[in-house]
């Protein structure tokens, strides 16, 4: 503990030496100059020029006084209080409970046809539920992963650092359930089909800045720098999965 | 503010005011009897246009703000229904509203290319330049905040994509970026948080802009106004009284100026909208295409024209920065382009790359330019804007003062106004 009040008291005068542009070679004596100053303060009854009592250092008391220490001392408490004040107004902007608490939904998949996407709203985003064809199963598997421009699978089921193959973008093959949000800019990507192709990969297109991408979600072409997330999800039954 | 004041209270009661707060006389120093180069032109009318424009701004805001709900459900409809049909007059104001910002816009481009023809950001006025700056930014937020309220499709999806742009942080912080824009959004998405907020700030900032503007206006008269020779006064034969001189020609303007506006107002109220503002935001469909409002698109081009996130944003951000260091990118000791003739003509060229630039932003992504049987795509002519954009400040600008031959300047703005002008 006195090396610790040591030290902080040295830090202390420290501060209030560069604080005052005084000379570094004082550095040394700082730490005691503090109690000296004590010696400054008047007796009762005995009346000295105020200046020389109460300034704090400058070119002619280049010593640190008390009022010094008093400057930064309460200088320090009130920057810190400063920042536990201004944290509940920063804090506030953040997702209220109630945003919380809609986060987590159920959804029925029975009625989707193969070839078909339909979008659910999950968290104010588009949820992109796509029950891929056969075809549209291959070509995302023949995609090669160290070619893509995302080589992660930014599956929220699956670890941080795992590869971008199509068997980790889904849980089962025939169902593709992704965050239908743009990675570029958060447009919601336009779903490709054999009818109406959008892009060249056959998965989506987004006409806002131009990216595609493929049947597996991943992002080929364009300004997006990352793959479409996959949410985190599990299949409750055979029909319906739940996400969140 | 300059110069000694001149101001003589003359009753007893202006006395004893002046004594206590002497307000009249700023007001008489400052717009009264404040000496100004006596060769100030039309385009020096703008400032005063601006200042006109918050406050019909703010008036207007105020009004809609006891007729609008910010909630995500009665938003569309509050606007729609109630203000521009049950309202009395609601029609009226909200058009004034909506196209007063574009006219604020306007004139806002004007002064600022109008500084930056005469160099009014050299010194002693960067901070003056800067203080604008600082201004046009604040109105670029203000503008975004507002655009949102109405909460159509362009308005959620413009929020959106802009608020996005801080996801880019991402790729220099990981997950750093998607904090933020949950921060900002209060949601996982743009949604009722995100529109209380938008609505609080847009009502702020105005007021925020206020206080800019009169350190702006301050700082304008230290030095005092620049003129179109971009000499300094050498004595009072240069200057005139602003009041009547620059009062009268600065209401003259002003009043061409709203027959401009005006005319938008009651014939073409949605010439500056775009028509998907009149579909209620829905998170689930993207517009085909998302536009921000004319007076962002070259901005929006310069996003838009790089392949790659992060640095869009940056070549976006830098855009806007850039402004801030014009004081000291220009190199020349002669402010105005009047005797400039390399950078007139640059000048002029830079003119004509943000209209480009802002046509480009207009297009689709995927537009083209069909020359003579080749197709020219869009993106790869903002490249070129934006290049140039950036070269003009931070390569023409320090190298062309100092390769330039000035033509002469005029011995004095006195002298200048007797030879009509002529050097």
């Amino acid at each position: 503990m006195v090396t610790a009040g040591f030290k902080l008291r040295g830090i202390l005068a420290f501060c209030a030496a560069s604080c005052r542009n005084t000379r570094h070679k004082r550095l040394t004596i700082l730490a005691f100059s503090i109690h000296k100053t004590r010696s400054h303060i008047p007796a009762v009854g005995a009346p000295q020029p105020i200046n020389e009592v109460t300034t704090v250092a400058n070119a002619s008391n280049p010593e640190p006084t008390r009022r010094d220490f008093l400057y930064i001392a309460t200088g320090a408490v009130a920057t810190v209080g400063a920042a536990f004040a201004a944290w509940p107004f920063i804090d506030q902007m953040n997702p209220s409970s109630a945003v919380l608490a809609m986060a987590s939904i159920e959804v029925d998949i029975s009625a989707i046809q193969p070839g078909q996407q339909v979008i659910f709203k999950w968290r104010g985003h588009p949820l992109f539920v796509r029950r891929r064809t056969a075809k549209e199963i291959a070509e995302a598997r023949a995609a090669s992963v160290s070619a893509l421009v995302d080589g992660l699978a930014r599956n929220a089921n699956l670890t941080d650092s795992a590869p971008a193959s199509d068997e980790n973008r889904v849980i089962k093959p025939e169902w593709l359930v992704l965050v239908g949000v743009c990675t570029h800019l958060g447009c919601t990507p336009t779903v490709s089909t054999p009818q109406s192709p959008q892009g060249s990969f056959g998965g989506w297109l987004c006409h806002c800045h131009g990216s595609e991408y493929d049947t597996a979600g991943r992002i080929r072409k364009g300004p997006a720098p990352q793959n479409l997330a996959v949410p985190p999800y599990s299949f409750t039954d055979s029909t319906k999965i739940k996400i969140g | 503010m300059a110069g000694h004041s001149t101001y003589v209270p003359a009753t007893g009661l202006t006395r004893w005011l002046d004594k206590r707060l002497p307000i009249i006389r700023l007001v008489n120093d400052s717009f009264v009897t404040f000496p100004a180069p006596r060769n100030l032109n039309f385009w020096y009318t703008f400032g005063g246009i601006l200042a006109f424009m918050l406050g019909i701004q703010i008036l207007t805001g105020i009004v809609l703000a006891m007729h609008y709900v910010p909630n995500s459900d009665l938003a569309f409809s509050s606007v729609e229904q109630r203000i521009m049909r049950e309202v009395n007059y609601g029609w009226l104001i909200r058009y004034i509203h909506a196209n007063g910002a574009s006219m604020f816009f306007l004139a806002v481009y004007i002064h600022m290319f109008r500084g930056l023809y005469y160099g009014s950001y050299k010194a002693p006025r960067e901070l003056l330049w800067i203080l604008g700056v600082f201004i046009y930014l604040l109105m670029v937020a203000t503008a975004f905040f507002g655009y949102v309220l109405p909460w159509g499709q362009m308005s959620f999806w413009g929020a959106t994509v802009i608020t996005s742009l801080f996801s880019a942080i991402d790729q220099i912080i990981p997950h750093l970026g998607t904090a933020i824009t949950t921060w900002l959004w209060g949601d996982f998405a743009v949604g009722d948080a995100t529109l209380n907020r938008f609505f609080s700030l847009h009502y702020l900032m105005p007021f925020v802009i206020a206080g800019v503007v009169g350190l702006h206006i301050w700082a304008l008269h230290v030095p005092g106004n620049n003129n179109p020779l971009g000499i300094d006064p050498k004595g009072p034969q240069d200057m005139v009284p602003f009041h009547p001189y620059y009062t009268v020609k600065d209401l003259f303007y002003l009043v061409l100026f709203l027959i401009f506006y005006m005319a938008f107002v009651f014939y073409a109220p949605n010439f500056f909208g775009n028509p998907d503002n009149y579909i209620q935001a829905n998170p689930l469909v993207t517009p085909p295409d998302i536009v921000p409002e004319w007076y962002l698109l070259p901005f929006y081009a310069m996003l838009r024209s790089v392949p790659q996130k992060l640095l869009g944003v940056m070549v976006m951000g830098g855009a806007l920065a850039t402004l801030l260091f014009i004081p000291w990118l220009d190199s020349s000791k002669v402010r105005s382009c009047r005797f400039r003739p390399l950078m007139k003509q640059l000048f002029w060229i830079f003119a004509a790359d943000c209209v480009l630039l802002g046509y480009c932003g207009s297009q689709t992504a995927d537009a083209a330019w069909n020359i003579a049987g080749v197709d020219l795509p869009l993106v790869w002519v903002a490249r070129l804007a934006t290049l140039y954009y950036f070269a003009f400040f931070w390569v023409l600008m320090p190298w062309i003062g100092k390769i330039e031959r000035t033509t002469p300047l005029p011995e004095s703005i006195a002298q200048s106004v007797l030879n009509k002008g002529r050097a």
